[in-house]
C-alpha cells in the first residue's frame, strides 16, 4: 500500500509543478464567448508575445471575486456591462487610475445623453454603449396572436400574461440596470407598481441573464426584457427575433477598468488603449458581437441600418449612476423578496384581477365590484419601503454586514408581499363573483 | 456496510499506521477542514464569537420555512416516482437473461450522468412550454401541459434523472438473493404475489431503501434542476443564490447550507444504520436466480423497458438534435441544420475535451488508489480510527458541490502552496482535487465490495508459502480485486465528466475549463447553443463508454459502487 501512496504523492507534486504561469493580461469578464474570443484573437495578433487570459464570471460573482482576492489580485482587467459594478469597485478602492493617450480620448465624447461615458476620476472607461429594450420571437407572437410591444408600460397588458420573461436583477447586472432605468424614469412608487404588474405577467424569472434571450429564441416565451446586443447578435445568427428600444430608456456604457495591484499593469494599459482605439472599436460591429461603439465617427463605416445611439432620440431618462449604485443591494433584494420568491402568489393575485376586470368589462359591473378591483390593484402594486429609506445608510449598510437588520427587513418585505397579494386575490375574487 | 471480522494480527503494523496517518491527513485537509470552515461562518457573529442567532433567524423566515418544506416534500415525491420506474427495471435486470441486457443496463444508468445545462435546454425543447410535445398538443387538441413548471416540474426532471440509483441498488439486492430461499418457499406452497410479499420483498428491501435514501439526498442537494426551471423556493437554490449574489457577507446562505448538510447527513446515517442491521439477512449467499427470457415475455419486458428508458433518455435525444441545429425556434424540429458546431468544439476549442480527459482520468486514478487503501485498512486492519476514515470518506455523498468549492476557496486562496509556488486555487489541480474528493465514496464502496470477496486465508496461504507482503498483494490480492477497482474508477470518471457545481466556482481561467464549464460558457449566447450541445454529445459518448465498461466488469452488481 505504501508504494501506491508514494506514487500518488510523486504524481501529485509532478503535476503541481508542471503548472507554470506565463502571466500576460488576465481579464475578468461577464461577456459572452463570441465577444472575448474575437478581442483575444485581435489583440494577440496586434501585440505579439502578450497572451490574453480570460476568467469568465457573472458580473456580481466577478465583483465578489475581486473583493475576495484583493490581498493578492490575480486579475489585471475588469470588463463587464454594468456601470454600477464599476462604481462599487471604485468605492472599495479596487480600481487603478489611468489616463489613456489624448489622440484616443479626443474621438470619444464625454457624454452619451446625460450619462458620462468615462468615470470622471479616470478609474473606468466606456468602450461600448448598450441600450435596454425588449426582444420578441416573431413566430411565437404570431402563433399566439399577440401584438409586438413598444414601451415598458406595454408589459402590463393582460394579454401578455405568462408570455413574457425577465431575469432576476440580483443575478444579472444588466437587468438590474433596466430595473433602475424604469425606477428612475417613472419614479419609485409608480416604477415599482409597473414592475409588480409586469412581474406578474412574466412566465418565469430566470436565474441567468442569458436565460431570457434563450427563452425567447427557443420560443418558450414570447417577449423578453434584455440588453440590446442579446437581440442584435441573435438576429445576426438567423433567429426569428426582433428588438425595440422603448422611448423612455437610457443608453449606458459598458466599461473596462484596470485592477489595482494587478500582476501585469503595463499590458493592462495596452489592452485598454486597444479597446478604445479605432481597430478595437470597429470590432464591435461584427455580427456575432453586435454592440454600439463609443466613437461617433465610426458609425458612417458601420453596417447599414445599424442603430446609432448618438443620433437616436432618447426619452430623457437622466440616469443617476450614484443613486443606482447606492441602492443596488436594496433594490435587488427587494425585487427578489416581493417578486422573484413570491412569484406564484403575485401571479395568482393579478390573474384574479384580470378575470374580474374582464367580467366587469363584459357584464354590468356593480360599483362595489369596481371598487373591490381597484382596491386589489392597489394592494398588488405596493412596495413595502419608500425611496428615502432605500438609500438610508443604515438600510444599505445592513446588506454589507452580518447584522440582523437585513434578515429583519427581508422578512418584513416578504410578509408584506404575501399579505398584500393574498388580500388582493380575495378582493378580486369577490369582485368576480359580484360581477357575475 | 456489513461487519467483517478483521484478520487477527499479533503486532501493530507500522506501515499500516503510517498509511492511515497519511490518508487521514489528506481527507482532513481536503474534505473535513474546508467544510468546517464553511459551517463556521454560520455559527459565528461579526466579531467572531459563537452564536446560534442565525439559525433562529432561519426558522423565523417564512421563505426559508417554505423552502425547507418544499425540499422535503419534493424529495419524497422524487423517491416515490423513481421507485415506480426503477423497481420493475431492477427486477428484469436481476432476474432474467436475454439478448441486449447489457445495453439495457447501460442505457438505464445513463440518465444519472446527463451533461449539465444542455440537458436542461434540450428537455425544454421537448417538454417545455413550446416544446415538441406541447406544440403537438396545441396543434391537435389546442391545449398544453405544463410539464416543466414549478415544483412538479422539478419532481419530474429529478425523477428522470435519479431513478437509476434505486434501480442499481435494488438490482444488487435482488441478485444477492439465494435461489434456494424462493425455491423453499415455493415448495411450501407460496406462489406469485404471496411469494413476492413474504420472501422477495423483504430480501430486496435493503438495496431498495439504500437506493431510495441516496436518491432523496441527491434530489434535495440538486442545484441544476431547480435553477434550470427557475424554481427558487428550495433550500439548495436559496443557498447558491445567496452565496453567489451577495457573497461572503451573506450569512443566511451558509445557514441554509448547514441545514441542507444536516438533512443529508442524517439521511445518510439512517441509511447506513439500516443497512448494517439489515444485511445480516443476506450474509448467506448462494446461486442467484437468473432465468432466460424468450418469446412473448421477452417482448413484453422489452416494451416496458423501452417506454421507461424512452422517457428518461429524452434529454439525450434533444441534445443530439440540438447539436446539429443552427436554428430551432418554436418548431417541432430544428429548421436549419449544420455541422459547424462539431468543427467548433473539436478544431477551434479542443481544450475543453482534452482538459476533461486529463482531470477526470487523474481524479479517477487517485480515487482508485485512495479508495483501495481505505478499503484495505477497513477490512484488513484493526487500527483505531479506521471508522473515522470511513466516515470522512463518506461525507462527500452528503455535501453539495458548492459547499466544498466555497470551502476550497476559503482555505486555499491567498497563500502559496509549496512546490507550485502559487495558490492552489489558481491552478487546474484544484479541479482534480475537487473531483477526487467528491467521487471518493464511490471507489471506497467499490473497493470494499471487491476486497470483501477475497478471503483473507488466501493471502495468509501465500505468505505461509514464503511470499512477502508486497508480493502477496501484487500476486494474490490485486488480481482478484482489479475488476472492482476499475469499475469504481470508471464510475468516478463518468460522474466527474458531468460535475458542474464545484467546477463552475473553481475554474481559474477559461483555458483550464473542462467540458462542463465549456458547456456553461457556450450556453451564454445564441450562437453557442449548438456548440454547447455538441460538447454534450461528446460527454454522452464518453460517459456511455465508461458506463458500458462498468456494467461489463461488474455485471448485475454495478450498484455496489452507488451504495451508501
Amino acid at each position: 500500500m505504501k508504494r501506491e501512496i508514494w506514487i500518488l504523492s510523486i504524481f501529485f507534486f509532478l503535476f503541481s509543478a508542471s503548472v507554470l504561469f506565463a502571466k500576460d493580461v488576465v481579464i475578468v469578464t461577464s461577456f459572452p464567448k463570441e465577444l472575448f474570443e474575437n478581442y483575444k484573437k485581435a489583440f494577440e495578433a496586434k501585440t505579439p508575445g502578450v497572451k490574453v487570459v480570460i476568467n469568465s464570471k457573472q458580473t456580481n460573482a466577478g465583483v465578489t471575486y475581486l473583493r475576495e482576492t484583493r490581498a493578492r489580485p490575480e486579475a489585471d482587467i475588469f470588463w463587464v456591462s454594468a456601470p454600477d459594478a464599476f462604481q462599487t469597485l471604485k468605492t472599495d478602492g479596487l480600481l487603478e487610475k489611468y489616463a489613456p493617450p489624448k489622440e484616443i480620448m479626443s474621438k470619444i465624447p464625454a457624454k452619451i445623453g446625460n450619462f458620462p461615458i468615462h468615470d470622471p476620476d479616470g478609474t473606468f472607461f466606456g468602450f461600448a454603449v448598450s441600450g435596454y429594450g425588449l426582444m420578441w420571437n416573431k413566430n411565437y407572437l404570431q402563433a399566439h396572436r399577440l401584438p409586438s410591444p413598444k414601451e415598458w408600460t406595454d408589459l402590463v397588458n393582460p394579454r401578455y400574461f405568462g408570455h413574457t420573461v425577465i431575469s432576476a436583477p440580483s443575478r444579472s447586472g444588466t437587468t438590474h440596470l433596466t430595473i433602475e432605468v424604469i425606477l428612475q424614469a417613472y419614479g419609485w412608487e409608480k416604477g415599482w407598481a409597473l414592475l409588480l404588474n409586469s412581474g406578474a405577467n412574466m412566465g418565469t424569472i430566470t436565474e441567468r441573464s442569458f436565460g431570457v434571450p434563450e427563452g425567447v429564441i427557443t420560443g418558450q416565451y414570447g417577449i423578453g426584457v434584455v440588453i440590446d446586443f442579446f437581440g442584435l447578435s441573435a438576429i445576426a445568427s438567423g433567429q426569428p427575433v426582433e428588438v425595440a428600444y422603448p422611448s423612455l430608456t437610457s443608453v449606458v456604457p459598458a466599461s473596462v477598468a484596470i485592477v489595482k495591484g494587478g500582476p501585469n499593469p503595463e499590458n493592462a494599459r495596452t489592452f485598454v488603449n486597444y479597446l478604445l482605439s479605432e481597430p478595437g472599436q470597429t470590432l464591435l460591429f461584427s455580427p456575432e458581437i453586435g454592440r454600439l461603439p463609443v466613437v461617433p465617427d465610426l458609425y458612417a463605416k458601420g453596417p447599414k441600418d445599424y442603430p446609432n445611439p448618438f443620433t437616436m432620440k432618447l426619452g430623457g431618462v437622466d440616469f443617476n449612476n450614484k443613486l443606482s449604485s447606492d441602492r443596488r443591494d436594496v433594490v435587488n433584494s427587494l425585487f427578489d423578496h416581493i417578486i422573484t420568491f413570491r412569484h406564484r402568489e403575485l401571479k395568482e393575485a393579478w390573474q384574479s384581477i384580470y378575470r374580474a376586470d374582464d367580467a366587469i368589462a363584459k357584464g354590468k359591473g356593480s360599483p362595489e365590484a369596481r371598487s373591490l378591483v381597484a382596491e386589489a390593484k392597489k394592494l398588488a402594486s405596493q412596495v413595502p419601503i419608500n425611496d428615502k429609506r432605500a438609500v438610508d445608510k443604515e438600510v444599505s449598510g445592513a446588506f454589507k454586514s452580518k447584522s440582523g437588520l437585513k434578515a429583519q427587513l427581508e422578512t418584513e418585505w416578504e410578509n408584506f408581499a404575501r399579505g398584500n397579494y393574498a388580500k388582493a386575490k380575495e378582493h378580486a375574487d369577490r369582485a368576480l363573483s359580484l360581477a357575475r | 456496510m456489513a461487519k467483517t471480522e478483521p484478520a487477527p494480527r499479533e503486532r501493530v503494523d507500522w506501515w499500516q499506521g503510517s498509511t492511515m496517518t497519511l490518508l487521514l491527513l489528506i481527507l482532513i485537509s481536503f474534505i473535513l477542514y474546508p467544510i468546517l470552515r464553511v459551517l463556521w461562518v454560520s455559527l459565528s457573529e461579526d466579531r467572531g464569537g459563537l452564536t446560534l442567532v442565525h439559525f433562529a433567524n432561519f426558522y423565523r423566515r417564512p421563505l426559508f420555512r417554505e423552502a425547507l418544506v418544499n425540499t422535503l416534500w419534493s424529495g419524497s415525491l422524487v423517491v416515490f416516482f423513481s421507485a415506480l420506474m426503477a423497481v420493475p427495471l431492477a427486477y428484469v435486470i436481476a432476474r432474467y437473461e436475454f439478448r441486449g441486457k447489457l445495453l439495457l443496463q447501460t442505457a438505464a444508468t445513463l440518465p444519472l450522468v446527463i451533461p449539465p445545462f444542455v440537458g436542461a435546454v434540450a428537455l425544454q425543447l421537448i417538454l417545455g412550454r413550446s416544446g415538441m410535445v406541447n406544440l403537438l398538443l396545441m396543434r391537435w387538441f389546442d391545449t398544453n401541459i405544463p410539464f416543466m413548471e414549478g415544483l412538479s416540474g422539478v419532481v419530474l426532471v429529478q425523477t428522470l434523472h435519479y431513478f437509476p440509483f434505486i434501480m442499481l441498488n435494488t438490482a444488487v439486492s435482488l441478485s444477492n438473493i439465494d435461489a434456494s430461499m424462493e425455491e423453499m418457499a415455493e415448495n411450501l406452497g407460496a406462489h406469485g404475489l404471496r411469494l413476492f410479499r413474504l420472501i422477495t420483498l423483504p430480501l430486496m428491501l435493503p438495496g431498495f431503501i439504500a437506493g431510495s435514501l441516496l436518491t432523496f439526498i441527491r434530489a434535495i442537494d440538486d442545484l441544476g434542476t431547480p435553477l434550470m426551471l427557475n424554481y427558487k423556493n428550495l433550500l439548495a437554490p436559496q443557498a447558491y443564490l445567496r452565496i453567489t449574489t451577495i457573497g461572503i457577507h451573506d450569512v443566511d446562505g451558509y445557514v441554509v447550507c448547514v441545514v441542507l448538510v444536516a438533512l443529508s447527513l442524517t439521511t445518510l446515517l439512517a441509511a447506513r444504520k439500516y443497512l448494517s442491521l439489515a444485511e445480516y439477512a443476506t450474509t448467506h449467499r448462494g446461486m442467484p436466480i437468473s432465468r432466460p427470457l424468450r418469446g412473448n415475455k421477452l417482448a413484453l419486458v422489452l416494451i416496458l423497458s423501452s417506454v421507461i428508458l424512452g422517457i428518461s433518455l429524452l434529454p439525450h435525444l434533444g441534445i443530439l438534435l440540438l447539436s446539429f441545429s443552427k436554428v430551432w425556434s418554436f418548431s417541432l424540429l430544428p429548421t436549419v441544420y449544420t455541422l459547424d458546431n462539431y468543427a467548433d468544439i473539436l478544431l477551434r476549442a479542443p481544450h475543453f475535451v482534452l482538459n476533461t480527459l486529463l482531470y477526470t482520468l487523474l481524479a479517477a486514478g487517485f480515487d482508485v488508489l485512495l479508495g483501495a487503501a481505505i478499503a484495505f485498512l477497513l477490512l484488513r486492519s484493526r487500527l483505531r480510527g479506521r471508522n473515522l476514515l470511513d466516515a470522512i470518506a463518506t461525507i462527500p455523498l452528503a455535501i453539495p458541490g458548492v459547499v466544498l468549492a466555497v470551502g476550497f476557496l476559503r482555505v486555499f486562496h491567498g497563500w502559496n502552496f509549496p512546490v507550485v509556488d502559487a495558490p492552489l486555487t489558481s491552478t487546474w489541480f484544484i479541479l482534480v482535487i475537487a473531483y477526487t474528493m467528491r467521487r471518493l465514496p464511490y471507489t471506497v464502496r467499490a473497493s470494499y465490495a471487491a476486497l470483501q470477496q477475497v478471503h483473507v486465508t488466501l493471502e495468509e496461504a501465500a505468505q505461509n508459502l514464503g511470499a512477502n507482503r508486497l508480493k502477496t498483494f501484487l500476486k494474490i490480492t490485486l488480481p482478484m480485486i482489479t475488476g472492482g477497482l476499475v469499475a469504481g474508477g470508471l464510475i468516478a470518471f463518468v460522474t466527474s465528466c458531468v460535475e458542474l457545481s464545484a467546477t463552475i466556482m473553481l475554474v481559474p481561467r477559461i483555458e483550464m475549463g473542462p467540458i462542463s464549464y465549456g458547456i456553461y460558457i457556450y450556453m451564454q449566447s445564441a450562437l453557442g447553443r449548438g456548440a454547447g450541445a455538441a460538447l454534450g454529445v461528446v460527454t454522452i459518448l464518453l460517459v456511455s463508454a465508461g458506463t458500458y465498461l462498468t456494467h461489463r466488469i461488474f455485471g448485475g452488481r454495478a450498484g455496489n459502487a452507488f451504495r451508501v
